[in-house]
């Protein structure tokens, strides 16, 4: 067990294509960090950076407090999981857990001991005879997991292990690797493109874009507050609403002429050019015929048992660039064609740079 | 399965199928017969009558001593010939998968012996390594070693084998070459990264996984060695010095063209035609079962 720490490390392809642009992360020991970002944000570039299987163009990579950036794979005492397993196809499952134990010279009796334990953990005692194509995807994925405990490595690595499940298998390993990363106390860096897997195992979550870490904070804290437009609408399902608008010394003005009155929320310089981003789970509707901050013409209904989704666009605009879902209860009905008046809540307003797209 | 395609005419695809079916026939199955056929003949010395004489030829040919010792030949022949090739071309190719730069021209350059006819390929051996005129052969003499194939049967025998392989490590590469990128580069990291070296990455990992490719080359080579080495040896040894690289397709040239012992010749040939269909048998059973892997 050890921290984690990339110092101002970037990755450049044939002097050219900067993939990492210098990201900085401290993972504390025991921790469980998660990159999430687009494809091609350079997320798992990073992770193959810390895995030893990427040269490291510059920055450092220190594991348990060593400069690892000459190392091998092998000598960083670290364990992956892949996309795809990478199991080794011609061995049984006892041997593809082996495998590492033995090249390390470790004693018979003891990768015995070692093998049976972590499958026991993993439930799959009944199988070590077999071949990976005679399991399951989720078995081939604890296989997977067997293989990064039995070494008892400083870190286990994840890229994308569960996007090749189906989806209710996905959620089933979400929670057997939080849990049993959690019992370990593995110190873990996590890649992933789902938000969700982001959301529920991040002790530290990095939103990664272009190359860069564009915030780095606990799940809730950026979901709360988004440091950038790109963050606000990755983070968060469905999306983020957001708005072009002006400020006034009211409230906001949208690009289609709504006016969004906000009281409270303190408010930028007037005639500023924002984006407001508000969460469709923020918009509510209003049912005792108070003023709506906003009327929501709707042009789609999304109706998912628990929640219903409302598109639309404000009620005196046609301007598509001011489109909006709100997330209601799923005992409101809602036809397409209706006006809803809705509420917004000051506080879960963010404001953003329309220039910059940070946050004001 | 997609429901079948009925076609009206009755006569179309049997038109459409005579031109194979023509050459099959003409080409296979004419000449088949016919070597079966004579080889229950015996001809006299100057063709006039021919009697049948049932399965003679074949007992005769079986106990010939010196068709015993080209099955000899044949065998070392063609194991030297399908172990040098298969083993140089999968050297060869795993050097040429960790090339990054120039991939594609250096696998060109290594196909291209492919497209060489067996008897030229036989011809630059034998220009190479001629004790009168070769480069190599000068090369060899200077250094003090006496280096003559016409008369030294072994150095025929490892010029010929040497030939062969050549001509079938191009062939080989192609196969490993794809086998190789068929092998999941997370494989290879994953046992990079559970601590195996190079070699023993090569020995636990891909070696295994190459594993259908080289069987498969395997009865390939074997089956090349076996029967299209004609026009190698032919222009290379002549199947000399002495018998030394008379493998069993150069002796059914040799007894039934050169010395036109049809009926021994026959009977040779139709043995020959019972080991393809033995080994093809053997690779369909075998290879079938091995392929599917992972």
């Amino acid at each position: 067990m050890a921290t984690v720490d990339l110092k101002d490390v970037r990755k450049v392809y044939g002097g050219r294509v900067e993939a990492v642009k210098g990201v900085s992360i401290s993972i504390p020991d025991g921790a469980m960090c998660v990159l999430v970002g687009p494809s091609g944000c350079g997320k798992s570039t990073l992770l193959r950076m810390i895995a030893g299987l990427e040269e490291i163009t510059s920055g450092t990579v220190e594991i348990g407090g060593e400069v690892v950036n000459d190392r091998g794979p092998a000598e960083r005492d670290i364990a992956m999981v892949f996309q795809n397993y990478a199991l080794y196809p011609h061995m049984k499952v006892y041997d593809n857990m082996a495998y590492g134990l033995r090249n390390r010279g470790m004693a018979k009796d003891e990768i015995d001991k070692r093998v049976r334990e972590a499958a026991a953990t993993l439930g799959l005692a009944d199988f070590l005879e077999r071949r990976p194509r005679e399991l399951s995807g989720g078995q081939r994925q604890r296989v997977a997991m067997g293989r990064a405990i039995v070494r008892s490595p400083k870190a286990f690595l994840f890229d994308e292990p569960l996007s090749n499940l189906d989806a209710k298998l996905r959620g089933q390993m979400r929670i057997e690797i939080k849990n049993l990363q959690k019992t370990l106390g593995v110190t873990s860096v996590y890649v992933t493109h789902d938000q969700v897997e982001a959301m529920t195992l991040a002790d530290t979550l990095v939103v990664m874009n272009q190359g860069l870490a564009e915030q780095i904070d606990t799940p809730m804290a950026i979901y709360e507050r988004p440091a950038s437009v790109f963050v606000a609408g990755f983070i968060g399902s469905p999306a983020m609403n957001l708005l072009a608008a002006k400020s006034s010394q009211s409230g906001h003005i949208l690009a289609d002429g709504t006016e969004i009155a906000i009281s409270g929320a303190t408010l930028p310089d007037s005639g500023r050019e924002v984006l407001l981003g508000i969460r469709p789970e923020h918009l509510t509707l209003i049912e005792n015929g108070a003023a709506p901050d906003l009327q929501l013409k709707v042009t789609a209904v999304e109706t998912l048992g628990a929640d219903t989704l409302a598109h639309g666009h404000p009620a005196n605009g046609e301007s598509r660039s001011s489109e909006l879902v709100a997330r209601l209860p799923g005992s409101v009905r809602v036809r397409d064609g209706d006006l809803l008046p809705l509420s917004i809540d000051p506080s879960m307003v963010h404001i953003f740079d329309a220039a910059s797209g940070r946050r004001i | 399965m997609s429901p079948r395609v009925v076609f009206p005419n009755k006569i179309l695809p049997y038109l459409l199928l005579a031109p194979q079916l023509a050459i099959t026939l003409v080409f296979f199955y004419w000449p088949a017969s016919q070597a079966l056929y004579q080889s229950v003949l015996r001809e006299d010395a100057f063709g006039l009558k021919t009697t049948f004489v049932g399965l003679a030829n074949f007992k005769k040919v079986l106990s010939q001593p010196s068709y015993i010792a080209s099955v000899q030949t044949t065998v070392i022949f063609s194991v030297a010939t399908a172990f040098i090739a298969i083993v140089l071309a999968l050297l060869l190719a795993v050097m040429a998968d960790k090339i990054i730069k120039g991939r594609g021209f250096y696998r060109t350059l290594m196909i291209w012996p492919y497209a060489v006819a067996p008897a030229i390929a036989g011809l630059l051996w034998l220009f190479m390594f001629n004790p009168t005129m070769g480069t190599f052969a000068y090369m060899l003499r200077a250094a003090g070693y006496p280096w003559d194939p016409l008369l030294n049967g072994p150095q025929a025998m490892s010029l010929v084998i040497a030939a062969a392989a050549w001509k079938q490590i191009s062939y080989n590469f192609l196969f490993f070459v794809a086998g190789l990128q068929a092998i999941p580069k997370t494989l290879i990291e994953a046992a990079a990264i559970d601590g195996a070296g190079e070699t023993k990455r090569f020995w636990t990992i891909i070696f295994p996984l190459l594993a259908p490719t080289t069987f498969f080359l395997l009865v390939i080579n074997t089956t090349y060695a076996f029967f299209d080495t004609f026009g190698i040896i032919h222009a290379v040894t002549g199947g000399g010095p002495g018998k030394w690289t008379e493998t069993l397709v150069y002796k059914v040239y040799n007894d039934g063209f050169v010395n036109l012992n049809f009926g021994d010749s026959a009977a040779q040939s139709v043995i020959l035609m019972v080991i393809v269909i033995a080994l093809t048998a053997f690779q369909f059973r075998y290879v079938e079962k091995k392929v599917h892997y992972g």
